[in-house]
């Protein structure tokens, strides 16, 4: 029978740890809803995603409530609407009624997050596809709860140089669109490589085509509880640090998947996998840059940061693996800046650049993310930036991914603030010299020799 | 057996246990174990009940047991076993 020491030890990590679940995100699948007058699209996506998640945030809080844990986030994913609106869109300004659509939805069912209004596009880009991402500055300007994401490149198929350059001019624009909320569009905008099918974080959440119907993907959490873990074996050796991140993210995980599972009985939909993610906050103590520093940095960004970085990444997967059934989505550490109160004193104080953090996420689960920088950035440098991060992606056959936001009328020495779990940014110093010819030479990357395994 | 776990932590004071108690008799709560500490003066007491025979559900027993705790001035939880077992049991 369960005892009173574990009981409290149980209790004291969500209380005093802030250990919660980040995500319950259902995947709904927009495939049915296919039609080629746009009117009847729209009716038919609302219509799909409000009965679909009409119990959602009302199980998840009754879940919260008989596990006394909260559930942070309630969140939705739908199939790339890139692909949903090909047959009915025959401009961006039609996309963005889809946008809207979606926002209306998840105002509807409660949700926070609607992720999906997104295009794949790894070797090339179909003129909805075009059309989709001309369309996001403003979808992301008149919506408040849509997320988009654009998949530029993988192991498989090579980058697509062409979308990167491209996405770099869309990053600015949709900063310059909503430059009176501190260019706020671009948190709710993520491209990746290797991008998963089944990632429940926003904002790049989208319900892949390879998924079913519909589908509970539920993302944990838990930097705090790492680092309380860790403070109680100050000094020792890398055996007991490593043995004890692995115990605690088993635990994390454990909950994470019993959530899932509650979730998938009480809803009648299908369970898809735990998300391993150790999500920061930037709530005191819910941060993944201070379990760095407890492992013996003084800042995270100071030498040895990418070195425990990658233990800390590993070590949460060995532990989280054999603690769900169904392992997912990103899977790892995040290292958000404005997100993560350690990384932000750290980018603060000068001691993390942006090119440690792209050293960092070599070993990450994701990559560059949350990132302010000058607005008088150049578009080619963002797309410079993000070959960069596809380009470790590629080779090194994981996720990575840019959120990269060039504030509008900011400089270096500015700080950006965002609001609730965006949290706040200083403007980081970005490498000023030109890669324009570069990023804008046209066509692909081939995929690297060793991705043909066949 | 609908299995539940409820902790009581806060300062100590007589009358906890019997407040408690009184209140999970009246609302037909078995109580199957309970055990208690008391660290630095703070009173920790663990209870495993059984909800089935209640007619009140779940979200209503918490009301209950929230108010409770605000007349002893002590905090009151109540969270389904399930929890525990997946964090502690394989």
């Amino acid at each position: 029978m369960i005892n009173i020491y574990e009981v409290s030890e149980t209790n004291q990590m969500i209380m005093r740890d802030n250990l919660d679940v980040r995500t319950i995100t259902l995947g709904i699948s927009l495939l049915d809803c296919i039609d080629p007058d746009l009117d009847r699209l729209n009716e038919k996506i609302y219509s799909k995603i409000t009965e679909t998640a009409k119990d959602l945030v009302p199980v998840g809080e009754r879940i919260e409530r008989e596990l006394g844990i909260p559930i942070v986030n309630k969140r939705i994913s739908v199939t790339p609407i890139a692909l949903i609106g090909a047959a009915a869109c025959r401009n961006p300004k039609d996309f963005v009624s889809i946008a809207k659509t979606l926002d209306r939805a998840a105002e509807k069912v409660g949700v926070n997050f609607l992720g999906g209004y997104s295009a794949l596009v790894s070797k090339g880009m179909t003129p909805a596809d075009e059309m989709l991402i001309e369309s996001i500055p403003e979808a992301l300007k008149v919506t408040e709860k849509v997320c988009s994401s654009v998949n530029l490149g993988s192991t498989r198929t090579g980058l697509n140089m062409d979308a990167i350059y491209l996405m770099g001019k869309i990053i600015k624009k949709t900063a310059e669109e909503t430059a009176d909320r501190d260019s706020l569009g671009c948190a709710k905008l993520v491209v990746f490589c290797n991008a998963p099918d089944d990632n429940p974080f926003m904002a790049g959440a989208f319900h892949g085509v390879t998924e079913a119907d519909k589908i509970i993907n539920v993302g944990v959490s838990g930097p705090g509880v790492v680092k309380a873990a860790l403070e109680k074996i100050r000094d020792e050796n890398f055996e007991v640090l490593c043995e004890t991140v692995k115990k605690t993210a088993f635990k994390v995980t454990r909950v994470g998947q019993l959530v899932a599972r509650k979730a998938s009985e009480m809803l009648g939909i299908p369970f898809g996998i735990v998300d391993l993610s150790l999500a920061p906050t930037p709530a005191v103590g819910d941060s993944v840059a201070d379990i760095l520093c407890e492992m013996g940095l003084e800042k995270a960004g100071a030498p040895g940061t990418t070195a425990a970085l990658a233990l800390l990444n590993d070590q949460v997967k060995k532990g989280g693996v054999m603690a769900s059934s169904y392992v997912g989505g990103l899977s790892g550490a995040f290292i958000p800046v404005s997100e993560d109160q350690g990384m932000i004193d750290a980018a603060e104080c000068g001691a993390l650049t942006l090119e440690k953090l792209e050293a960092m996420t070599c070993v990450c689960s994701v990559g560059l993310d949350m990132i302010a920088v000058p607005g008088d950035t150049k578009a080619s440098t963002i797309s410079g930036i993000i070959a960069d991060e596809a380009a470790i992606g590629m080779v090194n056959q994981k996720t990575t991914a840019v959120r990269i936001i060039p504030v509008c009328g900011k400089t270096v020495g500015d700080t950006v603030e965002f609001g609730g779990l965006l949290g706040h940014a200083p403007v980081m110093p970005v490498n000023t010299y030109d890669c324009s010819r570069f990023v804008s030479r046209g066509g692909r990357i081939p995929a690297p020799i060793h991705s043909f395994k066949n | 057996m609908e299995k539940t776990i409820i902790t009581v932590v806060g300062k100590d004071r007589v009358g906890i246990i019997a407040a408690v108690c009184t209140f999970l008799a009246e609302n037909k709560v078995n109580i199957l174990d309970i055990s208690q500490t008391i660290t630095g003066g703070f009173f920790n007491m663990m209870m495993i009940t059984d909800i089935t025979g209640s007619d009140k559900d779940f979200g209503e027993i918490c009301d209950g047991l929230d108010k409770v705790g605000e007349e002893l001035g002590m905090q009151i939880k109540m969270q389904k076993e399930d929890i525990f077992d997946a964090m502690h049991r394989l």
